[in-house]
């Protein structure tokens, strides 16, 4: 092998790591929102990720059969799209459900997972058992060949565009709107923020709502790399939670730092160990880290 | 229910004259039936208090209708019941009617368990046609042992198993395996080899034998093997390892979503069939429709049925299928497979002349399937199916085009010498 192609392969192999960190940030975001700042475990993160990717699928096929001219440019549209339905489902899920629960937390839990159940059969019984795929515009298949041997993945470039961007916009919400002043206030005072004015339940139900809007962005961003099927979004649970709970439940840069840290792990030591094996190496270093600071890799300072 | 209506044929040239002709068939059926039973008394071919009435005979019906397993196995669900259906309009068996009792396995191993000892006791089903993963077969294998059930199984597996109450009439693993990678040995010129598996015990075991085959009996190289967890939908440090060890031929069992990942990936990476030469056992046309044919075109698969095969019993298996369960439908190897259930069964009970799982299960061997969609087949002493093995190549529209078959039907061996 020549220097230039371990050169390459060192180039492909840092994308892989890039890739997999905007994948597990973009699993995460959503939940850092709903779990990190309201504290409530939402077991159906995953089917709000899939409702976002049947999305995809519903406005592929109608784009084929009505519009077959605009198949490149749906994309963009249907990823809007499935934010406001995974929107307004997460609103409505606030509303009939969550709100009634929030002093519960091991309720919610149960609640949520009830909620994740019921969904699945909703997809199973809509779209059939089958996994499906959408048919992609032909840009984002393939991939980008700057040099003979390196080839970078498009779906890739475009999920970690996507992540950024996505990011960005959560940290601008969070930090510089509105919305976000009252979050925050709502999260580290509830009584106070209630006394001087927040209307903490709506608050409460628009954060829910924006938490599952980005699922379902996620879920869409999902279809350019993996499968759509009724499950899909079991796949992703587990990771998302490990993602936000490794961080620092309430921190959003502790999201980011943890999603960085996990995807490197894996995929550095899947190109020297077998696939299994890194999983295992993964998620054991996880528990250890886990086991010396229990409140993830960022806490936030909170007096209790 | 009156199953000449549902019969599908194409041949029947005007359905509504058919129709009216109903209203006088049960006057034609009585003394057909009676003289029919007459020659096969219940008591007579029911001798171990089956569910079985002069003109009725139960079976059982046991695969995962919920749950994860439920996209496998749905077509299979559907072609059994095609199946039925067919048999149903011909007649029946010994001149009963077939009844179906289905129930849930719900994609867990313990509740399929539950279930056919359900069938088999309480409801004294004559035979069960289900199961889907080896894990749910092993989970029910020593309950039909006991209870002396027959269990027709459509799935290709590992091997390594035989049982007096199960038909396998899906491939065993060297079925599939070794004329394929001699086929790509030769055709392609394939030395190296790449294997890549679902963590599992399918994929496992199926790669082992491959090993020892390319290893072995080929002189050939693996030059890497590799298996990812259930549900993994990474693949790009997999697939920069392949581009390090650059194999002549990547041999792929990635069993459900994880198939999408890896090739919608693989494609992604540049590495698509112009540049990789990839060989597949875990991929039919069910498949296909969640990977997208775009993803993963030009890279072969070797299985022993193809729904685009060209003969004439595939033909109006198709057209059958497509008109009971809509134009969109597709149909993979192992819906083919579960398709052959219920007609061994029928050729079986009447060879014997009974229903008795005993008799039916020594009447077995030999038995043939001249219509199968696959084309010929034949239970061999193992209980397995002689089988061809094909090599089809994945088209864009997601169906396959065959490249190749074996000459001759195959052997079943599930317990390979020199293989293990």
């Amino acid at each position: 092998m020549s220097a230039s192609e371990m050169w390459n392969i060192f180039l492909m192999q840092g994308f892989a790591g890039l890739s997999l960190f905007s994948v597990l940030l973009l699993m995460g975001l959503g939940l850092a929102i709903i779990f990190g700042q309201m504290g409530v475990i939402n077991m159906a993160h995953g089917e709000f990720m899939t409702i976002g990717a049947y999305t995809i699928f519903m406005l592929s096929s109608l784009t084929e059969t009505y519009a077959p001219t605009l198949t490149p440019y749906y994309f963009f549209v249907a990823i809007i799209v499935a934010f406001i339905l995974a929107f307004a489902v997460g609103w409505m899920a606030e509303w009939a459900l969550i709100r009634h629960l929030y002093r519960r937390p091991l309720d919610t839990l149960l609640a949520t997972w009830g909620l994740s159940l019921g969904m699945q059969q909703i997809f199973r019984s809509t779209f059939g058992a089958k996994e499906v795929s959408p048919t992609l515009p032909e840009w984002l298949l393939g991939s980008w060949a700057p040099a003979e041997g390196l080839d970078i993945p498009i779906n890739g470039m475009f999920v970690m565009g996507l992540t950024l961007l996505v990011t960005a916009g959560v940290f601008l919400m969070l930090y510089r709107s509105r919305w976000g002043l009252r979050v925050r206030a709502t999260v580290s005072n509830r009584t106070m923020a209630n006394a001087i004015g927040i209307n903490t339940k709506k608050t409460d139900r628009m954060t829910f709502a924006i938490g599952c809007g980005i699922a379902g962005v996620a879920g869409a961003a999902f279809t350019t790399i993996g499968s759509t099927g009724p499950t899909s979004g079991s796949l992703y649970i587990v990771d998302a939670f490990l993602v936000v709970t490794f961080g620092g439940a309430a921190s959003l840069l502790g999201t980011v730092a943890s999603a960085f840290g996990i995807a490197q792990t894996q995929s550095i030591s899947e190109f020297f160990l077998t696939g299994s094996m890194a999983k295992v190496l993964t998620l054991l270093t996880i528990i250890t880290i886990l086991m010396i600071r229990p409140q993830g890799l960022f806490a936030l300072k909170v007096r209790r | 229910m009156s199953s000449q209506d549902d019969r599908d044929d194409p041949q029947s040239a005007s359905r509504r004259n058919f129709n009216r002709g109903m209203a006088a068939l049960p006057l034609i059926g009585m003394p057909t039936l009676a003289l029919a039973n007459a020659k096969f008394p219940t008591a007579t071919v029911n001798t171990t208090k089956l569910a079985i009435t002069d003109t009725e005979v139960t079976v059982g019906q046991l695969h995962s209708a919920t749950g994860t397993m439920a996209i496998s196995e749905t077509g299979s669900i559907q072609a059994e019941r095609l199946a039925i259906e067919q048999i149903n309009a011909m007649g029946g068996v010994l001149g009963r009617q077939i009844k179906i009792i289905q129930e849930d396995g719900a994609s867990d191993w313990p509740t399929f368990a539950e279930k056919s000892k359900k069938l088999l006791v309480n409801d004294r089903v004559a035979a069960v046609f289900g199961c889907w993963t080896s894990a749910s077969r092993k989970a029910v294998l020593p309950v039909f042992e006991k209870e002396n059930g027959m269990l027709y199984y459509p799935t290709f597996y590992e091997g390594l198993e035989q049982s007096k109450n199960v038909i396998y009439t899906g491939q065993e693993a060297t079925q599939q395996i070794i004329w394929g990678l001699d086929w790509v040995q030769k055709e392609k010129n394939a030395k190296s080899f790449f294997l890549i598996g679902s963590d599992y015990i399918w994929p496992r075991t199926s790669n082992k034998i491959a090993r020892k085959h390319i290893e072995n009996f080929q002189k050939g190289k693996v030059v890497g093997e590799e298996y990812y967890p259930l549900g993994h939908t990474n693949f790009n440090s997999l697939i920069n390892k392949i581009k390090v060890a650059k194999p002549d031929c990547v041999y792929a069992i990635v069993v459900g979503g994880s198939n999408v990942a890896f090739y919608k990936q693989m494609k992604a990476a540049g590495l698509t069939s112009d540049k990789q030469l990839l060989l597949t056992i875990s991929v039919t046309e069910d498949e296909l429709l969640g990977i997208g044919g775009e993803n993963c075109n030009g890279f072969y698969a070797c299985m022993k049925y193809f729904q685009s095969l060209d003969n004439a019993n595939n033909k109006k298996f198709v057209d059958a299928f497509k008109a009971k369960y809509g134009a969109k439908a597709v149909i993979g190897d192992v819906t083919q497979a579960a398709y052959l259930g219920p007609w061994l069964w029928k050729a079986t009970v009447e060879k014997a002349g009974s229903f008795d799982v005993d008799k039916v299960a020594a009447a077995s061997p030999g038995i043939e399937f001249k219509s199968a969609p696959e084309g010929y087949v034949k239970i061999h002493e193992n209980h397995h199916l002689w089988s061809k093995a094909r090599i089809g190549q994945i088209q864009a529209d997601g169906q396959f085009k065959m490249i190749a078959e074996s000459p001759n039907l195959i052997e079943p061996n599930p317990f390979p010498k020199g293989y293990q």
